[in-house]
């Protein structure tokens, strides 16, 4: 995937134009976790609606495989129970309910969720349902993920869990993943490369490398000072 | 705020959401209790207060006459309850089809609701004749009456379900390649069904006065014009009849509007209990 010079705005309700992105350029290798950090309103939902094809950029130019979203809400279907929920993907490409339910139900059992096909959304932890959400991103089968703060409505203890989580799914099934976020320990901890964003209008003000392989311990030394490195960036770049 | 609290909640155990329910006899001694004491009260307001029998009967006399009602009561009260519940599923059929025709092109949206809006305030005998001379004397004329003061909640409550589906839902399903009618009939339809027996169960309760306005203002040829008819026939001259078919149509309203809260309930579980129907 990449991105060169995105511009973009928006128009906020009361009818007056609100720039989200100024020039931004991105390139994510594949195999690679890129993590974009960024104060909140920095217009990194955009950035991911772009890459996805839910929006038409203003200006720039961008090169993506396909790419599917994971929102930040877990969105899961009331009225589906949980591996109805994860194998959305597969009916929509024309699985009938049982094939697509038998397809997913290895990964399914796989990523801990062994037990749990018949639980209703609402009877699941939060925890679980983002899993659920995963997956379904997962099994769309598209080459590029794009995960919007994907643990961001979770308590500090499930979010830890799931971070943990995320990295060991990505070791067994690994792939292009786009990661955004405003937790800088959550990046640091789980990307490659990091960009850090200005507030509004977007603007990359630094990319940040990580080279000690994962998994990582986020007392690790170069998470340590990806972390603060990142956090001296951001508190530059809002004028402090 | 239940699913607040499940996305907070710590560990991999499924809570059960399902409330506990309430002992039947704390659900059904309160309004038996209500309706056992306004009934004494009647019965001694007749008694006492000398009040013209053709103009109040007194409950035992009501009873008595749902008691002795035989063919008359119950042949009419079969006419009328075929027509409500036909009634009923007609407006339902053209509530909810028109409530997704409108979601799905908002041109018609923008053009049809005013009218739909304007239905409901059509006083039904101006057109009661015009339906007598296109149908006829028979049950069809007013399954229409009954559908036009029916359809009108279930278009709404359609529509406000269609048009509640969230943005973000629907990118969703734009982001794992669903078509419009794939998104449609996975997120947006099952959102959309429980609503409209929502609003079947709120036009349920004008149905059954539906069904007396539109035995009133098409006639019928059958031997048993329906409860309706009997009831304008009887309230003159013998109130006791009048007064038993009318309880009898509150009892079926009743039964009704719970059979629907208990559909709805089967088929849309996550949306709790259907408003009206807790007790």
């Amino acid at each position: 995937m990449r991105a060169e010079r995105l511009s973009h705005s928006y128009r906020d309700p009361r009818g007056g134009s609100v720039q989200a992105l100024d020039a931004v350029s991105l390139e994510v290798r594949t195999g690679e976790l890129l993590a974009v950090v960024g104060p909140s309103g920095c217009g990194k939902t955009t950035l991911l609606e772009l890459i996805c094809g839910l929006q038409e950029p203003d200006s720039g130019t961008l090169q993506a495989a396909p790419a599917v979203l994971m929102p930040q809400r877990d969105l899961l279907l009331p009225w589906l129970d949980a591996l109805d929920n994860a194998s959305l993907a597969l009916r929509i490409a024309g699985a009938s309910r049982p094939q697509a339910r038998r397809s997913a139900h290895a990964m399914f059992a796989e990523l801990g969720l062994d037990g749990f096909e018949k639980a209703a959304p609402a009877e699941l932890s939060g925890g679980m349902r983002q899993r659920v959400a995963f997956l379904r991103t997962l099994l769309s089968g598209k080459p590029l993920l794009c995960l919007d703060e994907p643990f961001g409505a979770l308590d500090a203890i499930t979010r830890a869990e799931m971070q943990e989580w995320l990295a060991g799914a990505l070791l067994r099934e690994p792939r292009t993943v786009l990661l955004v976020t405003h937790d800088v320990e959550e990046a640091a901890l789980l990307a490659d490369a990091v960009v850090v964003l200005s507030p509004r209008p977007g603007r990359v003000l630094e990319r940040l490398v990580l080279d000690r392989p994962r998994p990582r311990r986020r007392s690790d030394e170069q998470v340590l000072a990806l972390r603060s490195r990142a956090l001296e960036v951001l508190a530059g770049g809002s004028g402090r | 705020m239940s699913s607040r609290a499940a996305r907070l909640s710590v560990g991999a155990r499924a809570r059960t959401t399902r409330r506990r329910e309430r002992p039947l006899a704390s659900r059904v001694l309160p309004p038996l209790a209500l309706v056992l004491a306004l009934l004494g009260a009647w019965e001694l307001y007749v008694v006492l207060s000398g009040v013209q029998r053709e103009l109040l009967p007194a409950p035992h006399e009501v009873a008595s006459a749902i008691w002795h009602g035989g063919a008359p009561l119950w042949r009419n009260f079969a006419v009328t309850a075929e027509e409500v519940l036909l009634g009923l599923g007609l407006a339902l059929t053209v509530g909810f089809g028109l409530g997704v025709a409108m979601h799905l092109w908002p041109a018609l949206r923008r053009a049809a609701y005013p009218l739909a809006v304007g239905s409901q305030a059509v006083p039904i005998p101006v057109i009661g004749v015009l339906l007598v001379f296109w149908w006829g004397f028979g049950i069809f004329p007013k399954l229409v009456v009954i559908a036009l003061i029916c359809f009108f909640p279930v278009l709404v409550t359609t529509v406000d379900a269609l048009s509640g589906v969230e943005e973000d839902q629907l990118k969703l399903m734009r982001t794992l390649d669903a078509s419009r009618w794939q998104a449609f009939r996975l997120a947006e339809l099952p959102a959309a069904l429980p609503a409209a027996l929502s609003g079947a169960r709120v036009a349920l309760a004008v149905g059954v006065i539906g069904a007396f306005i539109a035995e009133v203002a098409t006639p019928t040829t059958g031997t048993y014009p329906g409860l309706g008819r009997q009831i304008m026939t009887d309230v003159n001259l013998q109130a006791a009849q009048a007064y038993a078919g009318t309880v009898v149509l509150v009892a079926f309203a009743l039964v009704c509007f719970h059979s629907l809260a208990l559909v709805e309930r089967r088929l849309a579980p996550w949306r709790g209990r259907p408003t009206g129907a807790r007790q």
